[in-house]
């Protein structure tokens, strides 16, 4: 088991129904337990497909997808949610938040629906707690409604609840093209000493070559997807 | 299901205004619904408990329902009276009990007068079969003595000693005094929410004397005979209007009704309190199927109104749903979820409309049975009314899965990126 990948794709084939082009074919990626991991795509390069090809919640045409050496494939789509929550915490570009819930409630919203991020939890609260703490977010606002924080305070949120009960991967799609250049870098700073220190591997995703400074590993779309090279 | 409740509350909460609103209009078109059902028992109850305790309503031949209604309720005319005769030889018949004869035709404000005897005061049962109790005073005994319902008593405001006068004929303005032979106020009965608090009671020589005088409703021109001197006639009654009576065994009802109908000097009929009831009750089921129906489509336009609200939030929570989705809530979390707020919101309104209908009872009881002698009473909901609440949850959350199953197809189209 220790010699599983933690992600593994092998011969995919991702095609929209009524689509003659497959938009997605990618011979091979393979990530490692705890890898920082940047991979660069413009829109419309197929990253939102292959993250949530990833994700199990669109299913591949052909060939495999593995996370911790599970094949999400012969999952069932109950199956597949359960495993997702239980092992990936997901970041996107914006409006991460439910916004009738506070700050708190946002973080623990995994917990809710997955026994194994409580378990590796411990006791949530102070897990939330201590995750806000380190995201430089203030106890004054736990418990406000998630809407009344700053763009980059809900980012920061967004990631507290991605990395509570500490899943093994965690996928962030422009997490910070809603950020002026100064946050960014903050923010991937924090995110990137988060996910080190609960030993989460790092998927992010973004446009913009500015932000790869720093991740010892870099991929881009246009060379991991041959159905893009193609259409380019 | 209990990981989604706290999530389906806060949601619902977060929306309050507009579902606060189809909350009201499905707890309004509840307590129509009950408030009709608690009116149509009441108005059963009321009739049957007019009535409890007395076997056969004898009368004149004609029809069964309109006796009743008059004899019991003071409502409408009688057609036509039996002898005094018959009703003395009703009375000696060895299946008796005891007989209340009854005449009517006279009124005071409105109010019906009844001629009877003290029979009434001993035999005469209301509700669960609760004998009249005075309020203040006693039977009549005396010839120009009269003992009032509580209604009468409180609404004209009159006290034992008080004196009034008898207006020939129902109805209502315009009629003819017996001003000449006022009345004294000897009894005021306690109330009994049926048509007795309604009405005046008087002897039946009474009645004899105040038409010595008279002929075909009109006083007789030149003829005046004072109350002193109508002692000097025979004030023996010549007919009654109806006869109520009580057997020795209820089980001779029908024999006695058989023996009512042969009876040979003239043409009368024994009615079933009861029976007669269901009559009326069959009468007026098209009437009830009417306003049942009413205010069943009052609730189905309540929960018509809150599946459009939900529907319609649902495009506004697509993001909402799709954050639920990337955090491990399943297409049938959402789903749940769902069917959850539009099932939540229909058990809230029918326990608003529950209560808003136990308010509305409490708060016009008093009005409803001063104006229409009709009451109204608190009860739990009993099974009709369960049912009605039932049916009422049921379609609820039928109409709930409609939203339900909508957020379900979206979130599985959207997944965690809802296309808008």
């Amino acid at each position: 088991m220790t010699t599983a990948p933690l992600l593994l794709l092998e011969d995919l084939e991702f095609r929209w129904p009524g689509q003659a082009e497959a938009c997605l074919d990618i011979p091979r990626l393979r990530l490692e337990t705890g890898e920082q991991v940047f991979l660069h795509g413009a829109s419309g390069s197929g990253k939102s497909t292959l993250l949530n090809l990833v994700a199990g919640v669109l299913a591949p045409m052909r060939g495999r997808v593995e996370v911790l050496g599970r094949r999400l494939g012969a999952l069932s789509s109950a199956d597949r949610d359960r495993f997702r929550v239980d092992h990936v915490g997901l970041i996107f570009q914006q409006f991460n938040l439910i916004p009738y819930l506070s700050v708190l409630d946002n973080v623990l919203l995994p917990c809710r629906f997955s026994r194994r991020r409580r378990e590796r939890a411990g006791d949530a609260r102070a897990a939330a707690a201590t995750l806000l703490r380190h995201l430089d977010l203030a106890e004054a606002l736990w418990r406000r409604p998630a809407t009344q924080l700053s763009v980059g305070q809900q980012q920061r949120v967004a990631a507290a609840r991605a990395l509570i009960g500490r899943p093994e991967l965690l996928i962030a799609d422009e997490p910070t093209s809603a950020l002026d250049a100064a946050r960014q870098e903050a923010f991937l700073e924090l995110l990137r000493r988060e996910c080190a220190e609960s030993g989460a591997a790092l998927l992010f995703v973004s446009h913009d070559h500015r932000l790869e400074q720093g991740f010892p590993r870099r991929l881009a779309m246009a060379e991991l997807n041959r159905a893009a090279a193609e259409a380019a | 299901m209990t990981h989604l409740l706290p999530l389906a509350l806060k949601s619902a909460w977060n929306r309050r205004y507009s579902l606060g609103l189809t909350l009201l209009a499905v707890a309004l078109s509840v307590t129509l619904l009950l408030g009709i059902e608690r009116l149509r028992q009441d108005a059963r109850d009321g009739f049957a408990q007019a009535v409890s305790g007395t076997d056969l309503v004898v009368g004149a031949r004609g029809s069964a329902l309109q006796l009743l209604l008059y004899a019991v309720f003071r409502m409408g005319e009688a057609s036509q009276n039996m002898s005094w005769d018959s009703a003395r030889a009703l009375a000696a018949h060895p299946a008796v009990a005891w007989t209340i004869p009854i005449s009517l035709g006279d009124s005071h404000r409105g109010y019906p007068v009844l001629g009877t005897t003290s029979a009434y005061f001993e035999h005469f049962r209301h509700g669960d079969r609760q004998p009249l109790a005075f309020a203040a005073g006693r039977p009549f005994a005396g010839l120009f003595e009269v003992v009032l319902g509580a209604e009468v008593a409180r609404k004209l405001g009159y006290r034992a000693g008080d004196r009034l006068t008898l207006s020939h004929g129902m109805g209502g303005e315009g009629l003819a005094e017996h001003g000449d032979k006022p009345f004294s106020v000897v009894g005021i009965l306690a109330p009994t929410g049926t048509p007795v608090d309604r009405s005046l009671h008087i002897g039946l020589q009474a009645l004899e004397a105040i038409h010595l005088d008279w002929q075909g409703g009109a006083p007789i021109p030149g003829l005046v005979i004072p109350p002193e001197l109508v002692k000097k006639f025979d004030l023996t009654p010549k007919s009654v209007t109806a006869v109520l009576v009580g057997l020795k065994s209820r089980a001779a009802v029908f024999a006695m009704q058989r023996h009512v109908a042969d009876y040979r000097d003239e043409p009368l009929m024994a009615v079933l309190p009861g029976v007669a009831l269901s009559q009326l009750w069959e009468l007026l089921a098209v009437a009830e199927q009417v306003l049942r129906a009413v205010s069943a489509l009052a609730v189905a336009a309540g929960l018509a109104g809150l599946v459009a609200v939900v529907l319609a939030s649902l495009d506004q929570r697509r993001r909402e749903l799709a954050i639920l989705r990337a955090n491990g809530a399943r297409p049938r979390d959402i789903f749940l979820l769902l069917a959850l707020e539009g099932g939540a919101v229909t058990l809230a309104g029918a326990l608003l409309g529950l209560a808003l209908k136990s308010a509305l009872v409490l708060a016009l009881a008093p009005w409803v049975q001063a104006e229409f002698g009709l009451v109204l009473r608190l009860a739990w909901p009993g099974g009709e009314e369960l049912y009605a609440l039932g049916l009422v949850l049921l379609a609820g959350l039928l109409a709930s899965l409609l939203p339900g199953w909508r957020a379900y197809r979206l979130s599985l189209a959207d997944g965690m990126t809802p296309r808008l």
